[in-house]
């Protein structure tokens, strides 16, 4: 691993140089586990762990789903409630994993905003990002397959509606619709590439979460104040690091605990809280459920979708301007990925000189606000399409493109930010010692 | 730190609660006490003995329960009827078996029969795929006290009748009170004292009602007992993990940050 200068494996019984001379396997996995951490990191560093926890948990409890599961629409429902009713721990593995999922985007969402705040995302860690932002991508569309597998009310519609998206696309829609769904419209075809995919992508996914540690690992965490690791030589780079094992990892193993803790006083006791009642009734493509509402972690997308009507100035000059091809349907679709994509593109949108938004005085309250706002679109999301929904729906996803688009790329120019600490060390010094940044026995060799 | 990090997991999940507003325009639905709401409920197995009871003598007439095996009457946790008496209990039904292609009397390893009726549902997963409240304020948090009010529903349905009913499109729709739409095809169809319970208890309506409803959560959600018990036990063993991992980490880090720390 390049970067921060450190320890490395040394092979010393005869079989380990062996086995290193043919396979440095055991050097790779000792370089990532003692990979020097900044030690003043921050309990919002703990969101990486549950990820993987939860990639892994989603992945165990989902393979042994498929053995009792069956991808049909005359017995997917049927064989759903099989899985809770006569297969040995059934019940449990079932909310484990449609928990799981939940459990995934909480974890997901923090660690977003944890490095929008931090400016995790800025130089020279934007590949990082950007393939944080592939796995969120995917993770979206796992989740939306997975959920249509239960073969319920909500996953039939649901799965109407999201296909429907692509029908917007000038030309190419319809087309571009039937060949997704495998016919004119939800069916066994649907179901069956779903479930194909469903069990493909995490795995995808999972090869995604090792080019993302990958790069991290390469640059080094970013830390609470965006000060860099003094990389001179092994010495300093001591002073400002410990190594992940176990520093890093028992706190975050700690973390974990907590975490599963409250998931699981969720599971045993309101596994059904987050889900909704409709889809405890079989798929019927005759009877629509009264309210189409998306799975809570794509609320705030799905309120973005719906903000632009016919009747938004915006879309009426989009659709002036294009005679016609872009229409009120197709301009929700762009918002809703151009709201992802954007967040993507904070690397080169933010550009203020300093990384932290510890240092930011304007920006802190910015960033609130964008927390905020994220909120109440979620809110509004699960909200019928009428007034004053509608309206707080347009402010609001006007204020999320206005985050990334406008304030991003202005704060840096107006904005006096304040200065960082010289150093990690001195971070960590003052927040140990209690405020005192002068004390910093730097020049004290590491015991 | 440990209560930002809890605080902000705890928020992220409520705030984030997808069954917003999941209760269509029905009525008002009443919260009732059952014995099964809570971390720690369980069912009252000689009400869901006596729901059983309502269920073959009434509910059954038309409406199916497609889903529930009938061996899991047997089940600890649920009714837990003795071994002859399901065995007994499950030649009340036909059923109809694709090998024989002819009907033969139902063992207890066949499932409860479907509908008989097109318009009436089938049963099984009624009281999961109704919910009577999602409070306060829509967030669905008296859930974990509560339930989500599938079983009070039913109740509320079965007590909603207004006595009034009307002919639309040559079949008869009854008011009710709770159903949404405010007009229901299926006729009242408990008036109280409609069975006779052995254990001598009170059959009014309003207990009949809750009683079947209780049934009802149980063909639902079988495996209630179970799954809150094994929450319970993972909650305990992660509480003390969390604990041996809080002390391991303080003391991991002691030495590190003393080196900080003001003479």
């Amino acid at each position: 691993m390049g970067g921060i200068p450190h320890d490395h494996y040394e092979p010393k019984a005869a079989w380990e140089k062996g086995l290193a001379k043919r396979l440095p396997i055991v050097g790779l996995m000792y370089d990532t586990l003692m990979i020097p951490t900044p030690k003043n990191l921050n309990w919002m560093w703990i969101w990486g762990i549950v990820l993987t926890f939860c990639l892994a948990l989603q992945i165990i409890t989902g393979i042994v789903l498929v053995m009792h599961y069956t991808p049909h629409v005359d017995l997917a429902f049927a064989s759903v409630e099989h899985i809770m009713r006569n297969v040995n721990g059934g019940a449990m593995l079932r909310y484990i994993h449609m928990n799981g999922a939940s459990l995934f985007f909480v974890a997901v969402y923090a660690h977003i905003f944890r490095g929008l705040y931090y400016g995790s995302y800025k130089a020279p860690r934007e590949i990082t990002w950007i393939i944080g932002m592939l796995i969120y991508l995917l993770m979206m569309g796992t989740a939306f397959m997975g959920y249509v597998l239960p073969w319920g009310q909500m996953s039939f519609w649901g799965a109407t509606v999201i296909t429907g998206l692509f029908g917007a696309i000038p030309f190419v829609g319809e087309a571009l619709q039937t060949w997704l769904l495998g016919g004119p419209a939800v069916d066994n075809a649907t179901l069956n590439r779903f479930f194909s995919l469903h069990y493909l992508l995490p795995f995808v996914i999972a090869g995604l979460v090792i080019v993302h540690i990958w790069a991290f690992h390469t640059t080094g965490n970013n830390n609470p104040t965006g000060v860099e690791v003094r990389r001179g030589s092994k010495e300093e780079a001591e002073t400002d690091t410990l190594p992940s094992w176990p520093y890093f990892a028992i706190k975050e193993l700690f973390a974990l605990a907590v975490i599963l803790l409250i998931f699981f006083a969720i599971v045993g006791s309101m596994p059904n809280y987050l889900g909704h009642p409709d889809n405890y009734i079989e798929a019927n493509p005759l009877a629509t459920p009264a309210h189409i509402v998306p799975e809570w972690y794509f609320l705030p997308f799905y309120a973005i979708l719906r903000a632009f009507t016919a009747d938004v100035w915006v879309v009426i000059i989009a659709e002036t301007l294009t005679g016609g091809i872009i229409d009120a349907k197709f301009f929700g679709v762009v918002a809703m990925f151009g709201a992802i994509a954007v967040m993507a593109l904070a690397p080169w949108l933010d550009t203020s000189s300093v990384r932290s938004g510890r240092y930011r005085p304007m920006r802190k309250w910015w960033f609130w606000l964008l927390v905020v706002d994220f909120f109440a679109l979620m809110w509004l999301g699960a909200m019928p399409a009428e007034e004053p929904y509608a309206t707080l729906s347009l402010i609001a996803s006007a204020y999320w493109f206005a985050y990334f688009l406008v304030i991003l790329p202005l704060l840096g120019v107006i904005e006096k930010p304040e200065t960082p600490p010289a150093t990690i060390e001195e971070d960590f010094a003052a927040h140990v010692g209690g405020g005192d940044a002068g004390a910093v026995p730097s020049s004290q060799p590491a015991e | 730190m440990f209560k930002k990090l809890a605080a902000s997991a705890v928020a992220a999940v409520m705030l984030a609660t997808g069954a917003f507003a999941a209760g269509g325009p029905g009525g008002h639905v009443e919260n009732i006490d059952f014995s099964f709401d809570g971390p720690f409920g369980s069912y009252d197995q000689n009400q869901l003995q006596r729901g059983l009871q309502v269920y073959t003598e009434i509910c059954a007439a038309c409406h199916g329960l497609q889903y529930v095996p009938i061996r899991t009457l047997g089940d600890d946790g649920g009714p837990a009827l003795p071994e002859d008496q399901v065995r007994a209990y499950a030649e009340f039904y036909e059923v109809f078996d694709p090998e024989l292609d002819d009907f033969r009397t139902a063992t207890e390893n066949d499932h409860f029969p479907g509908s008989n009726l097109e318009n009436a549902p089938d049963l099984t997963m009624m009281a999961k795929a109704r919910a009577g409240f999602h409070g306060p304020y829509g967030l669905g948090i008296n859930q974990l006290m509560k339930g989500m009010g599938g079983p009070e529903y039913i109740t509320a349905l079965l007590l909603g009748y207004t006595g009034e009913e009307k002919e639309e499109a040559g079949s008869v729709l009854y008011e009710n009170t709770i159903f949404p739409g405010g007009w229901i095809a299926m006729a009242p169809p408990l008036y109280g004292e409609d069975v006779d319970y052995a254990d001598g208890h009170a059959n009014d309506l309003h207990h009949i009602a809750e009683d079947v409803s209780a049934f009802l959560m149980w063909t639902a959600e079988p495996k209630l007992v179970a799954r809150k018990q094994a929450g319970f036990v993972g909650v305990v063993f992660l509480t003390i993990l969390s604990v041996l991992l809080y002390l391991t980490n303080k003391r991991l880090w002691a030495p590190v940050k003393a080196r900080y720390k003001k003479k």
